[in-house]
């Protein structure tokens, strides 16, 4: 590439370090300063202000039910991700197109949308929610509620990641497991998992990140009681508008610290790629 | 997110037997999450809204509020995709063509706004541009007000959907074939004619999905923009909020009916994205 820098456009050093500086200071104001912030503030009043907040009885249910909100919603969403992955690339139906079409559904919704349909539903006023409350089980503003919207909400993300790389990698290596005699879960054991595994680790990062800092739909069907509906993003609500601004920051620092460790899990993925696909491209180039 | 994710509606399998196993199961958990977890939900909303007449449901839609919020979220909306068009192409340059220090920390860093809950980008984004915090303090001096102002919807907006053009025009523009742009330069055609006539035409179905998907994801936002937002009565309020607020005061039929409108919006922006970016893709393959 850089043999035939000189036949591209805007390749002169002055252009480069123009639009590089340019580029990096959309990305230190937009990007850099914003998440600096969320720390400089959570610790504006000090470790020892920090700890307390974060060790705070309420602060301590919001991680709790934020937790047990991510352990349930992905592997139900992760499951469903392999069998509807397994579907679409392996498989030829009508339908099929349609069917990659409505799992993009979540991600055009918006999420108090996606909250309120929950609610119409299941709330007691809903036509499944009213019968329901004959059997006394109540899903509206409780952690069940929380689950349904988080599940809808993060639903597409193993399945997007999956999809490309199953369909991109082709069926005959799988073909070629039932030609010798493998069963369904051999074959996804040992021919189809390793292929995919790295998608889906990334789909599970993907899918925990959100889950975990959903917010629009998760207010609407939460009710917002402090220590037993409120997760995290709802306690930083709740403590900003209380105005203990330094102690939303704390518990805003500990969801931008798993948003920090999705990016590095991404990035890892993507350099470990990068080299599988750089190394036979030498290879054949020393031919 | 996955750079990959812009291809996948490529897949042209041939029609065969099906070889491999699974089928059935594979379509009926999918199927039955799809309806469960996806479609089911919709009825609520529909039930809801059968209720009211249709004279009732139209005065909800046209109430004057509620038309100053669609106009309020549609504006930003508009201008936050605009803003991601142009930087977001900027930034996929530069990772593209250009090698400098820190630039695998850039490219980790632009998913940023993805990984972070949307409540905690909210309550930076306010502090950061509130009248004594670090942008705001900057921004008074010009005299621009950003925080509780229509501004900081824009803002708010563009932060949340930032990753969507980089990621969509980043793999187009690594494609590109440079016997064009190389021809054009050896003719001696200025840097800018080359681009505007050879690189652009190229990149912009890239590039309009990438800000159409900005813009569906910005109609939606709403973690974000209300604590930016001052969510002013017809100033500052967004559609999201409006759901939001005439849920709380119980008014599940105008919630309902508002509902209905944002559902339907961002449903034919769904399966309009994917028309366009199916048909430009098999253009761009030769299918």
């Amino acid at each position: 590439m850089h043999k035939q820098a000189r036949l591209r456009i805007a390749d002169q050093a002055w252009v480069k370090w123009s639009l590089v500086s340019l580029a990096l200071l959309v990305v230190a104001l937009v990007l850099v300063v914003p998440l600096a912030i969320i720390f400089v503030q959570a610790f504006s009043a000090g470790a020892e202000t920090f700890w307390a907040n974060l060790t705070d009885e309420y602060t301590l249910s919001a991680i709790g039910l934020t937790l047990l909100v991510a352990a349930l919603t992905v592997p139900i969403n992760l499951v469903f991700g392999i069998f509807l992955a397994w579907l679409v690339t392996r498989f030829e139906f009508p339908g099929r197109k349609a069917l990659i079409t409505l799992i993009d559904i979540p991600f055009a919704v918006s999420p108090v949308v996606a909250g309120l349909l929950y609610l119409l539903l299941y709330g007691s006023n809903g036509w499944l929610g009213g019968w329901l409350m004959d059997y006394d089980i109540q899903l509206m503003f409780a952690w069940p509620g929380i689950v349904m919207v988080t599940v809808f909400v993060t639903c597409p993300f193993v399945a997007r990641e999956l999809i490309p790389l199953m369909q991109q990698q082709g069926r005959e290596e799988e073909e070629a497991g039932v030609v010798l005699g493998a069963s369904g879960w051999q074959l996804f054991r040992r021919v189809t998992l390793p292929n995919i595994q790295w998608a889906l680790i990334y789909g599970v990062v993907l899918t925990n990140a959100r889950a975990v800092g959903e917010f629009g739909a998760v207010s609407v069907v939460s009710g917002n009681i402090r220590g037993e509906t409120n997760t995290l993003p709802l306690h930083v609500e709740l403590l900003y508008q209380d105005y203990n601004a330094v102690g939303a920051f704390t518990s805003a620092s500990l969801l931008a610290g798993i948003a920090l460790l999705t990016l590095l899990v991404k990035s890892m993925i993507e350099w470990r790629q990068a080299r599988q696909q750089a190394t036979p491209a030498l290879q054949t180039d020393s031919h | 997110m996955n750079r990959s994710s812009s291809g996948w509606s490529l897949f042209d399998a041939k029609p065969g037997k099906r070889v491999l196993p699974g089928f059935a199961l594979s379509m009926g958990i999918s199927l039955l999450f799809i309806s469960l977890v996806l479609l089911l939900p919709v009825t609520g909303l529909i039930a809801q809204t059968a209720d009211m007449s249709w004279s009732q449901y139209w005065a909800v839609i046209t109430d004057e509020r509620v038309v100053a919020s669609y106009k309020v979220t549609l504006w930003a909306a508009f201008f936050a995709s605009l803003f991601n068009g142009v930087v977001g192409l900027l930034l996929a340059w530069v990772l593209v063509r250009y090698e400098f220090p820190g630039k695998r920390i850039i490219d980790a860093l632009i998913d940023l706004p993805f990984a972070l809950p949307t409540a905690v980008a909210g309550i930076t984004l306010a502090a950061l541009f509130a009248e004594n915090g670090w942008y705001g303090q900057m921004l008074a001096l010009l005299g621009i007000k950003v925080a509780f102002t229509p501004l900081g919807i824009i803002v708010a907006m563009a932060f949340t959907s930032l990753p969507f053009v980089v990621r969509t025009v980043q793999p187009v523009l690594e494609d590109l074939a440079p016997e064009d742009e190389e021809a054009a330069v050896t003719m001696g055609a200025s840097d800018l004619t080359v681009f505007r006539r050879v690189v652009f035409p190229a990149l912009w179905p890239a590039l309009m999905t990438g800000v159409a998907l900005s813009f569906t994801r910005s109609l939606g936002e709403f973690g974000a923009v209300i604590f930016i937002a001052g969510n002013m009565p017809y100033v500052s309020e967004i559609t999201s909020l409006m759901i939001f607020i005439r849920l709380q005061e119980f008014d599940y039929a105008a919630a309902s009916a508002i509902a209905s409108v944002v559902l339907m919006a961002s449903l034919v922006l769904l399966f309009s994205i994917n028309i366009w970016q199916a048909r430009y893709l098999r253009r761009l393959h030769g299918r």
